[in-house]
């Protein structure tokens, strides 16, 4: 029974699920916002979870002298000092501001986030357009037929907006976007809705049961 | 002074102009505008229903617009705007004047909730010695005769505790009028539906919008929710009309009164029908090749590089003595791709509990850690090494989606992975993440369901799931005959959906060719409606 009853309430959820999809009544609403509420719940507690894991592997590293072990003390050292300045206050006097959202005016939380990881966040997406530049050289380089029409088609989607080349690119790109990729892309949605289909079924089924740890 | 002389000039010409002006007589343009406004033709053929396929509380208004409509050259062209009319009973304003009421009541003690900790903080300074009213956080009322920069501490604590006191009684009397308030309201939003029922006594009618010229219906979506102004009664006697305006709001025409019309929530989605059908259909697939599987029949599926390479990779890591990184992607735990990605992650787990092989599970949502931790660890078990299984394989990172790439990134570089995996849900961080992967050397195998990524990771990895090859993955790697027979219903649905778009093309063309409207009514079955 401690194994079925996992499988139970996955069958109870998901046939649920699908029913209310098809019941558009008010009763069907309520359950449905009713579970979604629950789902926040769990969300906000799974929260802590993931906090005291992040504070148990890096305190692990550092108790051990592990290999790079100074990362994990920044780790702790940014949870921590940000925890500290996003509930307190000092601007009318220090105070603690744990149900309230004075904390997040604090100078310090305000400071750190805009100047310390914002840029951060910035730079690492920036290096997107680095590893753009090294994967297109890596897609387009002509050492077949398929990879020349590929770079071929590359080459005239990225010209289409050159004035230079007049109409007719502009044209031939809109084509090459709109029939063979478009396509393609629906071919690929179509096998995903389908295989999303099956993945449910056999989940509300109990046909798969890996995502349980049950293969 | 040649400047002076040209600005008295400009003066006088500015003062003769207005001068000139004010003897003109003036007109009373918008007067003489609307003056001459004749009344419009209504509009007619006014019919109101429920709204289909919905939760309830909606109504749609249809109509012919006026012949004197604007967009209309053959009339008057005098109609602006269509004004929809609601008779409303008299109670029903006195509902919404207790609904704001209610509102004030709850919010009354929302400022206490704020200034009662600065109360309390201002005792505890009062108590550590502080005089000073200005040093406080909050600011009382003393008496003018005593000195503001030294106030003796009990007559300080007096008024702070005096002061935390009336906070608290208010705060008690505010929850016990709310609790009044919001019953008192409930008990009058179910009389609703008996005052509607008085129409046309005791209420007047109410402008609940407006349609441009031209338009010829109108939705009245209101709330399913008593406490919002929208609130709209289901299985209440509604009464609508339609004015036709003119420029001048005086000038209008109405229309037929429609009524009674009552909304309410419906048991089944007709528009959904297709869905169903299909749902239905394809379950029946699952069901029969999954008995055809039970009772033993071979079932062929064609092979899938990426999958095939996962026990070649987890070989080769168990060679270099080195770990497996598997990346669940940025998903929720509800979505169905981290769901497949979980299916994959028991088989690759157990694979490696066998090896004996080191894994790195950094999760971004603390659900999917929670949900991949039991995963592994069940994993782990199943192979008959639960003692190799440790919490710290399956950790939380963060929640900020590139603070999440940098710490994966810095995992890879690190401790150069022998593997990396990438399964589930992926946006902008997917070839930071293959690129960083690829340059530290590990074999890389990755599957998404974002469309857009799936280039990235078909460039940068060596072995790519394509879209449904995703869901497949779990199948192949069990190799459960009942798991592949769902692959197999899979492929016939499949097979429908081509041959549905065969038929649907034929269809086309041959209304095209014979101009018959039935061979068009073939898209229609496949609508899906909201």
């Amino acid at each position: 029974m401690r194994r079925q009853l996992p499988f139970i309430l996955v069958f109870l959820s998901g046939a649920f699920m699908v029913f209310q999809y098809f019941v558009p009544h008010e009763s069907s609403e309520f359950v449905y916002e009713f579970l979604l509420d629950w789902l926040t719940i769990i969300g906000g507690f799974a929260m802590v979870l993931g906090i005291w894991s992040l504070i148990r592997v890096s305190y692990d590293k550092i108790q051990r002298k592990r290999e790079n072990w100074g990362y994990s003390v920044i780790t702790l050292a940014g949870l921590f000092s940000m925890i500290f300045f996003g509930i307190t206050n000092w601007q009318d006097g220090f105070g603690f501001y744990i149900l309230q959202a004075d904390g997040l005016n604090n100078p310090m939380f305000v400071h750190f986030f805009d100047y310390i990881l914002i840029p951060i966040q910035a730079t690492m997406f920036s290096l997107l357009a680095f590893f753009i530049a090294s994967a297109a050289y890596r897609a387009f380089r002509a050492r077949s037929v398929i990879a020349s029409l590929l770079l071929l088609a590359a080459l005239i989607v990225m010209m289409r907006f050159n004035p230079l080349f007049g109409a007719w690119i502009e044209d031939v790109a809109n084509w090459l976007m709109n029939v063979p990729n478009l396509a393609a892309q629906r071919a690929i949605v179509i096998g995903l809705g389908l295989g999303m289909v099956a993945t449910a079924l056999k989940i509300i089924l109990g046909i798969e049961r890996g995502y349980m740890g049950q293969g | 002074m040649t400047y002076m002389l040209r600005i008295m000039l400009l003066l006088v010409l500015l003062a003769g102009v207005s001068g000139l002006a004010q003897d003109q007589p003036v007109a009373d343009t918008a007067a003489a505008d609307t003056a001459t406004v004749d009344p419009p033709a209504p509009v007619t053929n006014l019919t109101g229903q429920d709204r289909d396929n919905d939760h309830g509380h909606a109504i749609e208004l249809s109509w012919t617009p006026s012949v004197d409509d604007l967009e209309n050259p053959a009339g008057d062209r005098s109609v602006m705007r269509y004004r929809v009319m609601m008779w409303r009973p008299a109670f029903a304003f006195r509902v919404d004047t207790l609904r704001q009421m209610y509102e004030m009541v709850r919010n009354s003690y929302k400022p206490i909730r704020v200034y009662k900790p600065l109360v309390d903080s201002a005792l505890s300074m009062v108590e550590q010695g502080v005089t000073s009213v200005a040093q406080l956080p909050f600011k009382v009322q003393l008496p003018a005769d005593v000195d503001m920069t030294d106030v003796p501490q009990d007559l300080l604590r007096q008024t702070l505790e005096d002061t935390l006191e009336t906070m608290v009684g208010q705060v008690e009397v505010s929850k016990d009028s709310v609790k009044t308030f919001r019953s008192t309201f409930l008990d009058s939003v179910d009389a609703l539906t008996a005052a509607y029922a008085t129409y046309p006594n005791n209420g007047r009618w109410d402008s609940i919008g407006a349609e441009p010229p031209g338009s010829g219906n109108f939705r009245h979506a209101g709330s399913k929710d008593e406490f919002s102004p929208d609130f709209l009664p289901d299985h209440t006697d509604l009464y609508y009309r339609v004015d036709a305006v003119t420029i001048d709001p005086d000038v209008y025409a109405e229309s037929e009164i429609v009524g009674p019309i009552q909304s309410s929530g419906q048991w089944y989605n007709t528009g959904r029908t297709v869905v169903l059908v299909s749902v239905i259909i394809f379950t029946i697939f699952t069901i029969l090749f999954v008995q055809q599987a039970r009772g033993g029949k071979e079932l062929y599926v064609r092979p899938l590089a990426g999958i095939e390479a996962v026990d070649d990779a987890i070989g080769r890591a168990t060679e270099m003595g080195k770990p497996i990184l598997y990346v669940l992607g940025l998903g929720a735990a509800s979505d169905i791709a981290t769901i497949a990605s979980f299916t994959i992650l028991s088989r690759v787990a157990k694979r490696v509990a066998e090896y004996q092989t080191d894994l790195i599970v950094p999760t971004y949502d603390p659900i999917v850690m929670t949900v991949a931790q039991e995963v592994v660890k069940s994993s782990y078990m199943d192979a008959g090494r639960p003692d190799d299984y440790h919490e710290d394989m399956v950790y939380f990172v963060t929640q900020s989606q590139f603070a999440y790439v940098a710490a994966v990134n810095g995992v890879m570089l690190r401790q150069l992975p022998a593997t990396n995996v990438y399964m589930g849900k992926f946006y902008a961080e997917s070839l930071i993440l293959a690129e960083t992967g690829a340059l530290a050397g590990s074999i890389q195998i990755a599957g998404t369901d974002e469309i857009a990524q799936i280039p990235f990771f078909v460039v940068a990895c060596d072995f790519t799931l394509i879209g449904e090859e995703l869901y497949a993955a779990s199948a192949y790697l069990g190799g459960e005959p009942i798991l592949l027979g769902s692959l197999k219903a899979q492929d016939y649905a499949k097979a429908l959906f081509v041959i549905s778009a065969i038929v649907g093309f034929v269809f086309l063309v041959l209304h095209d060719i014979t101009g018959v409207e039935w061979f068009t009514n073939f898209k229609e079955w496949y609508r899906v409606s909201d």
